[in-house]
C-alpha cells in the first residue's frame, strides 16, 4: 500500500533566521532530492506557505517578527482540512520546551545539530501520513456528496409520496397523529379517508427495513387504499387487494406490518384488522377501561391471496372513546445509553391513568424525554382517533364526502349478437364490472364460475344446440369442443345471448340476480349424476355447481332462460 | 391465462401449473402439456392450481380426461394448492374420490 512519493515532487518550506542553519538544512534536503523554499522569519514563513503551498514545513522556534509557535498556528489554520506536517527546529533539549512545541500545533521536532538519516526518515514518515490523509479527505468528500445527493432524492420522493398519500383526511378534527417528517423512509405510512358508507378508514403500516426499499411499497399501498375507500369497498376487500399486490411485487423478506381501522360513524362500531404491529388500545370514555387490540393476522405481503384471510374484530364505540395506534418505533426508541423505551414502560403508562385525556401527548413526551440526547433515528409514529358525538360525526362525514358514492342498486342488460358471440370472450369484461361493486369483489372467483356456467350453457346448448352426451369418452370430450368451435364459426346471424344483471342492497349485504337468455329453442339442464358406479363421465357438473353457489337457480320456459340469484354478506 | 409443465429430475412426476383461468379456453394447451411431454409416461401427475384464480365445470371435465389418459382407476394425480373456493367446487363433484386434493 505505502507507495513512496517521488522526492522531487515534495516541496519543503524551511523558516530559520540563522542563515547558516538554513543553509545546512537546505543543502541536506536538496541533496536528498527535495525542492526547498526558504523564509527568514515567521511572517515570511506564513507568506511563503500561502504562495508556494509546500507539503511540509520546518520552523525554527525562535525567530524575529513572528516566532515559530505563532507561525505554526497561522499555517495550520490556513491549511484547514489539508494535513500539513509542521516540524519545529530547535536547539532546546529540555523535555518541557519540546512538549510546548507540540502543544502549539507542531507535529514533531528536530534537534540541532541535524542528523541526515533522521531527517530523511521523518520526511518519509510524514509524507506517508499526508498521503493517507489526502485519501481520507477525498473519501470523506465523496461520502458527503453522496449523502447530500441521497437526501435530495429522498426529498423529491417524499413530495411524490405526499401527493399520492393525500394527507387532507389526516387533518380531521377527530384525528391526532405524530410522524417524523421522513417517516416514509423508515417504512412507516399512515393513511386515512372517509368512505361513502360513512366509515373513517385508517391504516397505519410499517414496512420491514429502512430507506428506499421500505418506502417503495408505500406507493401501491396508498394508491389502492385511497382508490378503494373512495369507491366504498369494505375493509376486507381493500386488505385483500393490498395484500395481493404487495405479495406479488415485493421481494421475499419485505413485508408490511399494519393495523386497519374501519370506524363507522353512523353504526358506531369499529372493525379492526391487525397484523404484526404492536397491540393498539381503545381508551373508553369516562376512564373505565383500556382494551388492547391484539394482532391476529400475519403482516401484509407474506401470504398469497389464496391463503390470505382477514380475521377482523368488531367493537361498539361510544362518543369520547379513543383508539390509539403506534409503530414499534415507540418501544424501540433508545436513549443515549442505548436503552429502549420498552414495552413495560409503555404498558405502565397506558394503565396508569385510565381517564387521561392527554395520553397521546403523554406518550409522545415520555418517549422524547427518554430519547433525550440519544440518537434521533426517530421513526416514532403515533395516531389517536376520537369517536365523535353525533353532531361532530355529521360534520366529519361532510368533510369526507366530496360528491362520491358507491354502487348500491343497479341493473345492466348486455346483449351479444352473433358477430360478437363468434369471437368475443365476455368473461373479463363482466368480471371487471362485478369487481367494481363493493361486496361483490371478494366473490369474484365464485362469480366467474357462476357466470361462466350460465354463459357457456347458453352458447353450447342454447345457441349451438350441442348435446352433452357427446362428452361420453375422452375422445368425445375433445369432439364436443371441436363442434363448439365449428358451430361458433358458422353461427347464423340472428343468434344472440342477453345477460341481465340486477343488483340490490339490503341490510345483510346484497343480491345479484343474473339472467341469461339465448335465441335457442330451450334446453333442459344436464343434471346427470356425475359419477355413476365409479366410472366418471365428462359432463353434467355445471348445474350442481351453480346450485351450490347460488341462493336459487330457475329455468324459465321454454328453457332458453336461466336465472341465478347470488347473495353476498356484508362485513358487519 | 397460461399453462406450464415441468417434469421432475427422476422423470416420474409431471407437474402442470395453471395460471389465471382454467376453463374450456385452456383445453388444447392443457392437453398438449401431458400428451407431448410424456412419451414413456410418468407415474405421477401434479396439477398445481396455486395461480389458478378462476375455473368452471369444463376444467373438471379436462381433469377427468387427464385421469383417463394417466390410466383411469390406476392413475396417480394430485391437484395441489387449491384455494378454499376451488376445494369446494371439487367437493361438490366428489373429486376427492378420484384425485388427491391438496
Amino acid at each position: 500500500m505505502s507507495k513512496e512519493i517521488p522526492q522531487s515532487s515534495i516541496k519543503v518550506l524551511i523558516a530559520d533566521d540563522s542563515p547558516v542553519d538554513r543553509f545546512i538544512l537546505q543543502t541536506m534536503l536538496e541533496r536528498l532530492g527535495y525542492s526547498v523554499v526558504l523564509a527568514e522569519d515567521g511572517h515570511q514563513a506564513v507568506e511563503q506557505f500561502e504562495s508556494e503551498k509546500p507539503d511540509l514545513v520546518f520552523l525554527d522556534v525562535m525567530m524575529p517578527n513572528m516566532d515559530g509557535v505563532e507561525a505554526a498556528s497561522c499555517i495550520k489554520e490556513n491549511a484547514g482540512d489539508d494535513f500539513i506536517p509542521v516540524i519545529f527546529l530547535t536547539s532546546l533539549v529540555d523535555a518541557s520546551s519540546l512538549a510546548r512545541c507540540l502543544d502549539a500545533g507542531g507535529d514533531d521536532f528536530l534537534s540541532k545539530p541535524y542528523n541526515q538519516i533522521i531527517i530523511e526518515a521523518k520526511i518519509k514518515a510524514f509524507s506517508r501520513m499526508r498521503a493517507m490523509n489526502k485519501t481520507l479527505s477525498l473519501q470523506k468528500n465523496l461520502i458527503e456528496r453522496n449523502n447530500k445527493h441521497l437526501l435530495q432524492e429522498q426529498t423529491v420522493a417524499k413530495q411524490v409520496f405526499d401527493r399520492i398519500a393525500n394527507t387532507s383526511s389526516l387533518k380531521l378534527s377527530i384525528i391526532r397523529y405524530y410522524m417524523s417528517p421522513m417517516a416514509v423512509f423508515n417504512g412507516d405510512v399512515l393513511l386515512a379517508d372517509i368512505s361513502p358508507t360513512g366509515s373513517l378508514m385508517v391504516l397505519l403500516g410499517d414496512f420491514t427495513g429502512h430507506g428506499l426499499p421500505a418506502a417503495i411499497g408505500s406507493m401501491p399501498l396508498a394508491s389502492i387504499f385511497y382508490g378503494m375507500v373512495n369507491k366504498g369497498f369494505g375493509m376486507s376487500e381493500i386488505l385483500r387487494e393490498i395484500n395481493g399486490k404487495l405479495n406479488k411485487t415485493l421481494p421475499m423478506g419485505l413485508f408490511c406490518c399494519a393495523t386497519f381501522l374501519d370506524i363507522n360513524l353512523r353504526k358506531k362500531r369499529l372493525l379492526v384488522w391487525s397484523g404484526g404491529l404492536p397491540d393498539g388500545a381503545i381508551y373508553r370514555a369516562g376512564g373505565k377501561t383500556v382494551e388492547r387490540l391484539a394482532s391476529r393476522n400475519l403482516p401484509l405481503a407474506i401470504l398469497s391471496n389464496q391463503s390470505f384471510k382477514a380475521d377482523v374484530v368488531r367493537y361498539v364505540l361510544e362518543p369520547g372513546d379513543r383508539i390509539l395506534l403506534w409503530s414499534d418505533g415507540i418501544q424501540e426508541a433508545r436513549n443515549a445509553e442505548g436503552v429502549m423505551f420498552g414495552e413495560e414502560r409503555l404498558n405502565a403508562l397506558l394503565e396508569q391513568e385510565l381517564d387521561n385525556l392527554h395520553i397521546f401527548d403523554d406518550i409522545l413526551q415520555k418517549v422524547q424525554h427518554h430519547i433525550g440526547e440519544g440518537e434521533r433515528d426517530d421513526d416514532v409514529s403515533l395516531v389517536e382517533v376520537r369517536f365523535p358525538d353525533e353532531k361532530e360525526a355529521a360534520e366529519v362525514e361532510k368533510q369526507g364526502s366530496r360528491g362520491r358514492g358507491c354502487l348500491q342498486d343497479w341493473s345492466l342488460d348486455f346483449r351479444l349478437e352473433a358477430s360478437s358471440l363468434r369471437v368475443f370472450d365476455p368473461m373479463p369484461l363482466l368480471l371487471h364490472i362485478t369487481s367494481e361493486v363493493p361486496g361483490l369483489r371478494q366473490s369474484n372467483s365464485v362469480l366467474f364460475t357462476v357466470i361462466s356456467e350460465l354463459y357457456n350453457n347458453a352458447v353450447e346448448h342454447g345457441v349451438l344446440g350441442l348435446k352433452s352426451s357427446v362428452k361420453q369418452s375422452p375422445q368425445g370430450f375433445a369432439e364436443y369442443y371441436r363442434q363448439r368451435k365449428e358451430g361458433l364459426e358458422n353461427l347464423p346471424k340472428d343468434c344472440f345471448i342477453v345477460l341481465e344483471f340486477c343488483h340490490t342492497v339490503d341490510a345483510g349485504g346484497g343480491v345479484l340476480r343474473i339472467r341469461v337468455r339465448d335465441s335457442g329453442q330451450g334446453f333442459s339442464p344436464d343434471e346427470t349424476v356425475a359419477t355413476p358406479g365409479g366410472v366418471p363421465i365428462y359432463h353434467g357438473r355445471g348445474f350442481s355447481l351453480l346450485r351450490s353457489m347460488c341462493e336459487s337457480i330457475t329455468v324459465l320456459p321454454p328453457g332458453n332462460c336461466v336465472e341465478a340469484q347470488f347473495r353476498w354478506l356484508a362485513e358487519d | 391465462m397460461s399453462i406450464n409443465s415441468s417434469i421432475s429430475s427422476d422423470g416420474r412426476t409431471l407437474t402442470i401449473a395453471v395460471d389465471g383461468r382454467f376453463d374450456a379456453g385452456s383445453l388444447d394447451e392443457f392437453r398438449s402439456c401431458y400428451e407431448s411431454a410424456v412419451k414413456e409416461g410418468p407415474i405421477h401427475f401434479n396439477v398445481d392450481l396455486r395461480r389458478a384464480e378462476y375455473l368452471d365445470s369444463s376444467a373438471l371435465g379436462m381433469l377427468l380426461v387427464l385421469r383417463d389418459y394417466a390410466g383411469g382407476e390406476s392413475a396417480s394425480i394430485t391437484i395441489s394448492n387449491c384455494s378454499p373456493e376451488v376445494k369446494k367446487i371439487f367437493a361438490i363433484s366428489s373429486f376427492e374420490k378420484l384425485f388427491t386434493i391438496q
